[in-house]
């Protein structure tokens, strides 16, 4: 097992390598000079000097080469370098954003695993009813839903329509900015906070929830059936002991995988969320820094993203290798 | 019938390594069973109708819509009524001819971006699967870095580099999307590369290439059958996010994700200009998963 995570984790170098290098050069050649941003503005006239002095700074004047070196020294040395926009250190926006960013994936991942496990739960226990058929047809339409449709949909029902109403004001959702920013233990909203958080976190759940109530609901299914059970209920369990011990344990094991790769989309790229409910968070802040060209904004923090994924990975597949040794023996597919 | 032969040759030859294996040992039902299974899918039988309803939009657009998607039609913002079914847009254009033409747009990109996808895929996957050894490491490396990075990154960074329109949309997802493919191609052709009519073909002295895309090839498509068709709604969703993220076609292009966008800041107002096409969105998304759900069921009944 050792040997297997320590093979693991060297493969991770050269492909974190590669794929940093390979976002590299696919940033630079976004078009527009960055110079000119610098200086000032895409569309003023700028003087030649100031733009050369631009250049200097940031080594924009040397050969791609050369830059490519430096990006990797940078690196090395966790200097992610500063905003073109506005100078602020990217490790500063890095760690502002990562924890608006997880602050919502968390409360996104505990709508998942609630919601999502108890509904499959449910559903695989009462195959064909009612209950179950309609769980069919809303995880379908959650996952069809465009998160950003869904999110306007919530606004206009939760924020727009009970100001119209005149509802009390505590029962009126915000839908837009972070609001107060108060929280208590890192993550439980605190006052007025909550009603800026549950709109995006319903949303950014979305998805997450129906893919982890159908696999769910497969996997109990399967695990339903096993011989395993039936010894269960011959020893005289009760049906919800079998179900709770038995079942639900075994049938946990491909949704934690499925959670652990979810929990980096949720973490890391919640782009479209971040985006409508203007959340200051990871992903609307990479989609911004394309948009202005800002560039050490943009690899900084592509860079942590990317490290967060390839850890997460790792993980997964360690989780793999321990319950099935042929992975780790590495006869893996052959 | 050489598809059913083949089923039975595997079932017989036994001694299968795995569990993705057992799948391919059933033989293949007919074509005729297959649609006797998916017919009693309601759910699949009610996305097929609306798939074939939407395709006749999308090819008859210019006879059902009753305005130009591109021309002022009326004031803007109007509510429903009977001149404009869906009312009208930010700028006075119909709505209802704009998600009509939308369709054609939402489909030529699915589907091409789809098949783009595919044809990749099953290249890379199928070299992998067949070659092995120091092919398959370096083509499977690959994939692991595409996988590294945040898909919706690199797609906005791509769109931003070779310019924002419908053709690069098809492109970028075209090139993107082809990892699952890949994996699920290599998987099958390992598993189907040591089964016994493999060994004869060989044994016969069979070319590589003709063993491939003769004897294997046909084997392995099922998978991508169930694929292809939830990915054509997937690529649709992309489609539609790229658009509203400001990086697919363009305006006055009548992209739902667009429209969508579009209607962001008229929810008081108008909340009908965003509503009708994330409707159209995401039935049309629903209807390509509840097709490839039923087909899956229908190929391999055991299953479900």
């Amino acid at each position: 097992m050792t040997s297997y995570i320590i093979r693991r984790l060297l493969l991770i170098i050269p492909t974190v390598f590669v794929a940093l290098s390979l976002l590299f050069f696919i940033f630079f050649l976004l078009p527009g000079d960055p110079a000119r941003l610098i200086a000032g503005g895409a569309d003023r006239t700028i003087d030649p000097g100031v733009i050369a002095r631009a250049k200097a700074r940031y080594g924009l004047d040397q050969s791609l080469f050369q830059q490519f070196v430096d990006y990797w020294s940078r690196i090395l040395h966790w200097d992610l370098g500063e905003s073109f926009r506005n100078r602020r250190s990217v490790n500063d926006i890095f760690g502002e954003r990562a924890v608006n960013s997880i602050r919502l994936g968390i409360w996104a991942m505990i709508i998942e695993v609630i919601v999502g496990v108890g509904v499959g739960l449910v559903s695989a226990i009462r195959r064909y009813s009612l209950s179950d058929k309609i769980t069919t047809i809303v995880t379908a339409a959650a996952s069809a839903i465009p998160v950003f449709v869904l999110g306007f949909v919530f606004q206009y029902l939760f924020a727009v329509q009970p100001n119209k109403w005149g509802w009390p004001e505590w029962a009126q959702l915000k839908t837009s900015t972070m609001g107060p920013d108060s929280w208590t233990l890192f993550f439980i909203p605190t006052g007025d906070q909550w009603r800026y958080l549950i709109l995006p976190a319903v949303a950014l759940a979305s998805v997450g929830t129906a893919l982890i109530a159908r696999m769910m609901r497969g996997s109990m299914l399967e695990v339903l059936r096993a011989d395993y059970m039936r010894t269960a209920r011959a020893k005289g369990l009760s049906e919800g002991g079998v179900i709770v011990k038995h079942g639900l344990r075994n049938a946990m094991l491909p949704v934690v995988t499925l959670l652990g790769i979810d929990f980096g989309t949720v973490i890391g790229v919640a782009v479209l969320t971040e985006f409508t409910f203007s959340w200051p968070g990871l992903g609307s802040t990479i989609v911004a820094a394309v948009d202005q060209r800002d560039l050490p904004v943009l690899m900084g923090l592509t860079l942590v993203v990317v490290l967060v994924y390839a850890f997460i990975n790792l993980i997964v597949d360690v989780s793999y290798a321990w319950f099935d040794p042929r992975i780790r023996l590495g006869k893996e597919g052959s | 019938m050489s598809l059913i032969e083949v089923g039975e040759t595997q079932a017989a030859s036994g001694g299968l390594q795995s569990t993705d294996d057992a799948d391919l040992a059933v033989a293949r039902p007919l074509r005729a069973e297959v649609w006797r299974r998916f017919r009693k899918n309601r759910l699949a039988m009610v996305g097929l109708g609306f798939i074939i309803l939407l395709a006749l939009v999308a090819i008859f657009a210019p006879l059902i819509a009753p305005y130009s998607p591109t021309e002022l039609a009326g004031d803007t913002k109007e509510g429903i009524s009977l001149d404009h079914w869906f009312g009208t847009d930010r700028i006075g254009r119909d709505m209802f001819s704009r998600i009509v033409y939308g369709a054609r747009v939402s489909l030529r990109i699915g589907v091409a971006a789809t098949a783009m996808s595919l044809v990749i895929g099953i290249a890379i996957g199928a070299a992998s699967g067949f070659f092995g050894g120091f092919t398959d490491n370096l083509l499977m490396r690959f994939t692991d870095v595409l996988l590294a990075i945040p898909y919706i990154v690199l797609a906005v960074a791509i769109a931003t580099v070779v310019g924002k329109s419908e053709n690069s949309v098809i492109l970028i997802i075209g090139i993107t999307g082809w990892l699952g493919v890949a994996r699920i191609v290599r998987a099958s052709f390992l598993s189907l590369k040591q089964l016994e009519y493999v060994e004869a073909a060989k044994a016969l002295g069979f070319s590589k290439t003709r063993i491939m895309f003769r004897h294997i090839m046909p084997n392995a498509m099922q998978p991508m059958i169930v694929y292809g068709t939830i990915a054509v709604g997937s690529v649709i969703l992309t489609e539609a996010a790229l658009s509203f993220l400001g990086v697919g076609p363009q305006d006055p292009t009548p992209a739902w994700g667009l429209m969508v966008s579009d209607g962001k800041g008229l929810m008081v107002p108008a909340p009908h200009v965003l509503f009708f096409p994330g409707a159209a969105i995401a039935l049309t998304v629903m209807a390509f998963v509840f097709v490839g759900d039923g087909l899956r069921d229908a190929l391999d009944p055991k299953l479900k």
